[in-house]
């Protein structure tokens, strides 16, 4: 077996070190009814490195990837283009290979590169401080609700229709659990939010309102009033950016006064992946740091002076604090947050504002476009690089006919909200530099012949 | 030229009356310093070529970002460079053992890279129509069957992200089942003081208190004292098997008997898992739940910290509360259980723990060393990595404390204490010492039950070679400490940083890069 070192002469040698007669002797503290004698029946024997690539190689043919069709999907997660060279860095053994740097003098790499990330993700989101990462930003959401409840000392989270779907599902999955309140809607299929609606909701139990930015329906909404609004009732404003690229284009959740900034890194760097891993942000303000979960990397000294960075605060953390921690999370997201960063670091702010003017310029001119075929409205009006459409029909089936022609066209919301048929015509779709004209044209005909 | 470095200064700068600091660079030849991005980026310098973005009309309408961000960018020479030059003050698998106990750092084959590349797996959308993802729904099936194989248990649940969040997935069907019984008065969950800190966290994230269970002076669970605290209130105990000592708990059936006539559940920590895949299936011993590490046992890449992964076996009794979404195989191919056919027959569910469907990546990889490995290679794997650690415990016992020596065989890793070593020196000064000879340290101070605790797991994947070489370093690093030699108080001297100043960083916490105030702007 190729990845085995030792030999069956090796073997033979340990034994005879530890003084034992065969491997059995060293497995002799497990019940005599729960040893197997041997591999496991009904399972395929080892196999080599060429038979394994075949075997992967047919289930992956079985999907379409993106990169093969006119491709529309976000509501989460975003096709950008990567850079070659940040899956390179990322092979890179000493980066792969290496865990959680819990000896900084041999851990530097990580660690700079840590607080690098921290550095970058606090001024793109416009906040003082951001971790090291956390598993991916519907985790990181939930996170959020808890720490303002913990900062608040108040049990009522107040969640935007705007959030999306799922990430809504993932905190009432813990609120039922947790005792947490929770109040909670769906959106409406109107170029507005629900922002008022918010203002008005927010009362002395309030802990915080989490809106997300640009939002499910792609809208992008100016959160300075409500964050007034929570401030004047001392509760928290929490902002859930899923699209990163859109903040080298509109104002970041920080400088409009949102407390609180999580979100979902993956669209720089990280890739599809059909949902996993991605990396979750997290950023506040100082003066909640230790109320914040997560690794936090922290700039110090060595005993020579020199400058160096260690992982910091941790009596936060699980290993310190056990049951009393602010979270149970052990590790991050290092390896997605090295891509994010190294995509960040290529770009730069220059070239984050030119990506963010090409994907908006992009998805404004496919707005217009898709907009003229019979029976398509166009919701959104403000928007960055995703908007959504009100179709003659039903979305969903819609999708699938699509899909039949080899077009991925966008989320259905009747796939996101199964049930509400208010919303059941609805199709979010998002543009980015990966996108050509010639896909907007195949979908506005194809859709087209569908609605027709 | 936007510079964000207004001051110009570089931490390789050498600093005045440094004695070592003997190169105009502070570079030791092939031992590189580098600059943040902060200091050697600039925001109007990118390494990526847009064309330029025809005029459209804007939908911004007043949100435009116009302050700058402060995002500081590279070419691409200088990023590669940057970020290698980096890599390289990193210690890693590839250049070593690793011997960090719990961890299982082992070789990570480079075809789970390849594999996991593949556009029908990197490069398909989560939400995407369902007949256009059958092929990753069949990888997640696949793996779903050899981990419930494996384990000897009824379900998995793959969608948790990482181990801590395997645990809650874990304790949250604990507690869904106890309430779909309506038992809302089983409250306290048992932990065994040796457990990893994420039990008791996760235990207090999902509502129960957290009692501690003791340990033997042999390194097990107090068997006695914890079927003592079994009782009406008792919702559980989270086992770790392995154990966090290295041994395995041989009472673990007797043990889940107790805690099930009781009315509770058990639950197993998998971290430990490596050590008896392919020759013990938990699912025999009684376990109700237990997280596997796809990043441990089944070797995809650590990362620097993750991503990991986290799926979890689930008994009969707790798998109709396992979470949304999974993967079902029907007559007309795969589809996703989701909230809106969760109702047709998995009603029960406790509900959706992130976003999409898992770490999709890392089921690729792992699905790819199991099958490299296969059924038999993954006893190969168990056998070779309890052989490895007896061999450094039996190598190692005449010249370090082994506290649960006479006991018995370790399982995969083995455990040393500080006790002998004279006033004055600790296991830090025995880890920072293997940093000098060119290892990473084992885990220390953990387990919490053996005092200055040294945890080595060498894996099945070092040759005896490279044992026997790390035996020597081990052994002559704790002569050394033994004989109380003062240099090892201040190692490791060869490393890129000497050892740094923890309580600084956490005193005045410096969390980000700050912009230095121009010099002209300061008057």
């Amino acid at each position: 077996m190729r990845y085995l070192p030792l030999t069956p002469a090796d073997r033979q040698a340990m034994l005879g070190t530890i003084g034992a007669q065969s491997i059995d002797d060293l497995f002799v503290d497990v019940p005599e009814s729960a040893r197997l004698s041997g591999p496991i029946a009904g399972l395929p024997m080892h196999a080599s490195e060429l038979a394994v690539e075949r075997h992967m190689t047919a289930l992956a043919r079985k999907n379409i990837a993106a990169g093969e069709a006119p491709f529309f999907l976000g509501a989460g997660a975003y096709r950008h283009h990567v850079p070659a060279s940040v899956d390179h860095l990322i092979q890179r053994g000493e980066f792969l290979t290496a865990y959680t740097p819990y000896q900084p003098e041999i851990a530097q790499g990580t660690l700079q590169m840590m607080f690098e990330f921290q550095s970058q993700i606090a001024r793109l989101l416009g906040c003082d401080v951001a971790n090291a990462s956390m598993y991916d930003g519907s985790t990181a959401c939930w996170e959020a609700i808890t720490m303002a409840r913990r900062v608040t000392k108040r049990g009522k989270a107040i969640l935007s229709g705007g959030l999306h779907p799922h990430y809504v599902s993932v905190a009432k999955t813990m609120a039922r659990f947790t005792g947490d309140q929770l109040v909670t809607g769906v959106p409406v299929l109107s170029p507005e939010p629900d922002t008022l609606d918010l203002i008005n909701a927010i009362d002395a139990d309030t802990s915080c309102v989490v809106v997300q930015y640009p939002d499910i329906l792609g809208r992008i909404e100016d959160m300075s009033a409500l964050a007034e609004a929570c401030h004047a009732k001392k509760a928290l404003l929490i902002a859930v950016v899923t699209e990163p690229v859109a903040l080298g284009a509109i104002k970041s959740p920080g400088e409009m006064g949102a407390d609180i900034v999580v979100g979902e890194g993956q669209s720089l760097g990280v890739g599809l992946q059909f949902g996993g891993p991605y990396v979750g942000l997290f950023a506040c303000s100082e003066k909640l740091v230790r109320q914040m979960p997560g690794r936090l990397c922290g700039e110090t000294v060595d005993a020579s002076g020199k400058r160096g960075f260690v992982l910091t605060l941790s009596t936060r953390e699980q290993h310190i604090r056990r049951e009393k921690a602010t979270s149970n999370i052990c590790t991050s997201s290092v390896l997605c947050a090295l891509a994010m960063s190294v995509h960040m670091t290529l770009l730069g702010e220059k070239g984050l504002r030119q990506l963010a003017e090409l994907n908006h310029v992009g998805a404004s001119a496919a707005a217009d476009r898709l907009a003229e075929v019979d029976g398509v409205e166009l919701v959104t009006d403000r928007f960055f690089n995703e908007f959504t459409l009100k179709l003659s029909k039903e979305a969903r089936p819609v999708v699938r006919q699509l899909a039949d022609k080899g077009i991925l066209a966008g989320v259905s919301l009747g796939r996101l909200y199964p049930g509400v048929t208010e919303l059941e015509n609805g199709l979010v779709v998002a543009v980015t530099e990966t996108t050509t004209e010639e896909d907007v044209e195949t979908l506005a005909s194809a859709l087209e012949e569908v609605l027709a | 030229m936007s510079t964000i470095n207004q001051s110009g200064w570089r931490p390789t700068t050498p600093q005045a009356g440094e004695s070592d600091a003997a190169t105009f660079t502070g570079n030791r030849a092939l031992m590189l310093e580098e600059a943040l991005i902060f200091e050697i980026g600039s925001a109007d310098t990118t390494g990526v070529d847009f064309g330029e973005a025809p005029a459209g009309k804007s939908r911004l309408a007043g949100m435009e970002r116009e302050k700058p961000i402060g995002l500081p960018g590279l070419s691409e020479p200088e990023t590669v460079r940057h970020y290698t030059r980096l890599s390289r003050q990193n210690y890693a698998i590839d250049l070593g053992l690793f011997p960090l106990g719990s961890c299982t750092m082992k070789h990570n084959p480079r075809l789970n890279e390849r594999m996991a590349r593949l556009p029908g797996f990197a490069d398909i959308h989560p939400l995407q129509p369902v007949d256009t993802v059958q092929g990753a729904l069949e990888a997640i099936d696949q793996l779903a069957h050899w981990l419930i194989t494996l384990t000897g248990m009824q379900a998995v649940a793959m969608s948790p992200k990482a181990g801590a969040h395997g645990e809650l997935c874990g304790v949250l069907a604990i507690r869904a089942a106890l309430d779909a019984k309506g038992e809302t008065a089983r409250r306290i969950m048992l932990v065994p003081e040796s457990a990893h800190g994420t039990n008791p966290a996760t235990a207090a994230f999902a509502g129960f208190a957290v009692e501690d269970i003791p340990a033997t002076p042999e390194g097990r669970v107090d068997v006695a004292a914890l079927k003592a605290r079994l009782g009406p209130d008792i919702a559980g105990v989270m086992i770790t098997n392995p154990n966090t000592c290295g041994l395995f708990e041989p009472d673990l059936k007797d043990i889940s008997d107790a805690v099930h006539a009781a009315g509770g559940y058990v639950y197993c920590d998998g971290a430990n898992f490596n050590a008896i895949v392919g020759r013990v299936r938990p699912g025999d011993l009684g376990v109700d739940a237990m997280h596997i590490n796809l990043h441990k046992t089944f070797s995809t890449p650590h990362g620097g910290g993750g991503p990991g992964s986290g799926p979890v076996v689930l008994s009969a009794a707790l798998a109709p509360y396992a979470p949304l979404p999974f993967v079902e195989k029907t007559d007309e191919g795969y589809r996703i259980v989701e909230e809106e056919n969760a109702g047709e027959h998995h009603a029960g569910t406790f509900g959706r723990m992130t976003a999409f469907h898992g770490q999709m990546g890392m089921f690729s990889r792992a699905l790819t060393y199991i099958l490299s490995h296969g059924a038999d290679g993954l006893r190969q794997v168990a056998e070779d990595s309890v052989l490895n650690a007896n061999y450094v415990l039996r190598s190692m016992e005449d010249v370090l404390d082994a506290p649960f020596a006479k006991t018995g065989p370790c399982m995969h890793e083995a455990i040393f204490s500080d006790k002998g070593l004279p006033e004055g020196f600790s296991t830090i000064d025995i880890a920072k010492g293997l940093i000098d000879e060119g290892y990473h340290p084992m885990t220390v101070y953990f387990p919490l039950v053996v005092h200055g605790a040294m945890l080595v797991e060498p894996t099945e994947t070092e040759s005896k070679a490279a044992l026997d070489e790390f035996i020597g370093a081990f052994r002559s690093v704790a002569s050394r400490a033994k004989q109380g030699e003062a240099a090892l108080k201040s190692a490791p001297h060869f490393a890129p940083r000497r050892r740094l100043d923890e309580t600084l960083a956490a005193r005045k916490p410096v969390l980000t890069y700050k912009d230095p105030v121009p010099a002209e702007a300061a008057e």
